[in-house]
């Protein structure tokens, strides 16, 4: 493990200057450039409120702001863009790079750091825009969102986790990529996002509470729309775990290294 | 050898069909599982590389010499065996990979550089010198989608050699570009060689081995079947490419003391080769510019429809000086029966600077000798030039001058 972080140490330079061009180069010919980063899932949260805030707004408690479910969208999207561009990222990430894996000499775990750098830059910029709706709607951020840092970790963690044994598996088995497009539209709607979980059966509700995303979501609304701290126990489980299951990756990835370049 | 600077020792590597991607996953497990079948692609390699030797790595499609590079490199794991590199290796594989054309050439710069594991001062350090090697002016500030593929040669080159490596591998990749930019990439990588660069080329080209390499490898089918000097392994490299069925390569000591390598199916065979002078008497040493004739006796054992003679005259390392055939002269025979003998006299002025010259022949079908290779005989003939009766020139062709001096 020392020699991993001593490689991604020398690698820093290479490391930063690769999330800032992976940035660029994705919008290297648009005119908005880097805009478009926000504009879509703000776009998205637009057209869900236009859809369904008239059904959703009366469903949410405590809550009397015209905008409530506004912000309660965001909040969600926030959370869910994060999991969603790190997981489908890391799906495909040694596949789309497998040339440079093949010609190339350079410590392996670049690319995971890479991907995940540059998915946190996005989720900056959308949580600073989003920052900025509230406060175009009147809502002022409250002291609750100093939990932000910590539910961003979390959920980083639990993503390239997932993400990182799937993409290593996604080398052998090209299927799971395909499969996962369709598990995460399902997951999506398996997570209170648009919608608030008490609309849903009580026996459901059960069941969605073994989604860690519900969890997550559930606690990124805490702490913007409520002004409330996040369930501690809730978080403490999911981050114990998730940090597991990426110790547990990061062994995998070794291990499978040597092969992937064998079979890219 | 005092040191060595790489060092390999029964290398071997092997793709392994677990028959269930399951299995696989379950190897990294710890779970012992059966490999259902391996297929080597390269075993039992063994060799030293001394710090500034040359070595030429020569070998047919498939016969495992990419495999080989990756091994060194390090971006593929052996299966069997090991790998010592006491230094830093650059590669010159696939030029301009990683290379994103969106992004300027000065960006792509540190990025590939970046890669290789230089930090970002270093890399401003040598910006300079990067682009003034790759002398693509206004353009190295532009993105390299406008670029045309010379010019991202030119970046790429720049970029893999603007730090002197211990150890410079250089795929074919040289064969592109323009003839000035070639220049100027084997200028640098003989500069390299001179400040103790060891360098390993993997080319089809026996000119290109030759004159950079002091070595060279010879793979064929996974296995390293020649270690020595470019000359013999390149002899014995394209009789390799001829070998067909029922066809046979034997290598023997020439007199000379250089390996002779003979290979063909034997249809047809070249008897005797012999170089006269005016007089027709057989000569050995020759001077510059002499009228000679190559006389060539061939003796055909079989029906053969059609035959071609070839001959190549090459200089001390075995490169081509002068080669052609029949059948661009447009005098092939047909219909050649066996036990029938043709002489062939070949007469030309001996236009060649002086030194040591071999004359190969080979007795084909057509224009190329992987038709049908009757016969194809390295070192068929040894002889001398020496410059006896014209002014001192250097070089391996006489190309008599006349200079006019005047003040002007």
């Amino acid at each position: 493990m020392n020699d991993m972080l001593a490689a991604v140490w020398s690698y820093r330079h290479f490391i930063v200057s690769s999330v800032k061009n992976d940035l660029r180069s994705r919008f290297a010919r648009s005119k908005l450039g880097a805009l478009w980063m926000i504009l879509q899932p703000l776009a998205q949260v637009a057209i869900y409120s236009l859809v369904l805030s008239r059904i959703m707004a009366a469903k949410l408690p405590g809550i009397d702001s015209r905008y409530g479910y506004v912000i309660y969208l965001m909040a969600g999207m926030i959370a869910w863009a994060l999991f969603s561009e790190v997981l489908t990222r890391s799906l495909t990430m040694f596949v789309d790079n497998g040339n440079l894996m093949k010609k190339i000499v350079f410590p392996r775990v670049c690319l995971p750091l890479v991907t995940t750098g540059s998915a946190l830059v996005n989720n900056f910029l959308l949580l600073l825009a989003s920052a900025g709706v509230f406060a175009l709607i009147g809502h002022p951020p409250s002291w609750s969102m100093l939990w932000l840092p910590v539910l961003v970790g979390v959920n980083l963690v639990f993503a390239l986790g997932v993400g990182l044994v799937l993409g290593v598996l996604n080398v052998f088995v090209r299927d799971i990529a395909q499969v996962m497009t369709v598990v995460l539209q399902l997951l999506f709607w398996l997570t209170p996002i648009v919608y608030m979980p008490t609309i849903l059966p009580v026996q459901l509700q059960k069941i969605l509470a073994f989604n860690p995303m519900y969890h997550l979501a559930a606690d990124f609304q805490s702490v913007i729309l409520y002004g409330k701290a996040p369930g501690l126990l809730g978080l403490v489980v999911i981050g114990g775990a998730s940090l597991v299951l990426l110790a547990f990756a990061l062994i995998l990835f070794r291990r499978a290294a040597p092969e992937m370049v064998d079979v890219l | 050898m005092s040191d060595t600077l790489l060092s390999v020792r029964n290398l071997g590597k092997a793709y392994r069909d677990y028959g269930s991607e399951w299995r696989r996953f379950a190897s990294w497990l710890g779970v012992a599982v059966s490999v259902r079948s391996e297929q080597w692609v390269l075993r039992g390699l063994s060799f030293d590389v001394a710090p500034g030797e040359s070595i030429g790595i020569v070998g047919q499609n498939g016969a495992g010499k990419s495999t080989l590079l990756k091994l060194i490199t390090g971006t593929m794991r052996a299966s069997e065996g090991s790998v010592r590199v006491g230094g830093r290796i650059a590669a010159i594989l696939e030029l301009g990979m990683g290379f994103d054309p969106d992004l300027t050439g000065r960006e792509n710069v540190y990025h590939a550089a970046g890669l290789m594991g230089f930090a970002r001062a270093a890399i401003s350090a040598a910006m300079t010198d990067i682009e003034s090697f790759a002398e693509i002016g206004e353009y190295f500030d532009e993105p390299v989608r406008t670029y045309s593929s010379g010019m991202q040669m030119r970046v790429a080159f720049s970029v893999a050699t603007a730090f002197r490596p211990d150890i410079l591998i250089v795929d074919e990749a040289l064969s592109v570009g323009d003839a000035y930019f070639q220049h100027k990439c084997f200028k640098r990588i003989r500069e390299f060689r001179e400040q103790g660069t060891t360098l390993l080329i993997v080319s089809h080209d026996s000119s290109a081995v030759q004159s950079l390499c002091d070595r060279a490898l010879l793979l064929e089918n996974g296995n390293l079947v020649k270690d020595g000097e470019p000359a013999a392994v390149m002899d014995l490299y394209n009789a390799l490419i001829a070998e067909r069925e029922n066809s046979s390569v034997s290598v023997t000591s020439h007199a000379s003391g250089r390996e002779q390598t003979i290979s063909g199916t034997g249809e047809a065979r070249v008897e005797d080769v012999v170089l006269l002078n005016t007089q027709g008497e057989p000569v050995e040493f020759v001077d510059v510019g002499q009228p000679v004739t190559l006389r060539i006796r061939v003796a055909a054992h079989a029906d053969i429809p059609r035959l071609v003679l070839g001959y190549m005259i090459k200089d001390r390392l075995g490169q081509a000086v002068f080669g052609t055939n029949t059948h661009h002269t447009h005098q092939e025979l047909e219909e050649v029966r066996p036990g029938q003998r043709i002489e062939f006299r070949i007469n030309f002025p001996m236009n060649f600077g002086p030194g040591s010259y071999s004359i190969s022949t080979a007795l084909v079908s057509t224009e190329t000798h992987l038709v049908n290779n009757y016969e194809w005989r390295d070192l068929a003939l040894v002889f001398n030039v020496s410059n006896l009766s014209r002014q001192v020139f250097v070089g391996s062709a006489w190309v008599p001058p006349q200079i006019e001096v005047a003040s002007a």
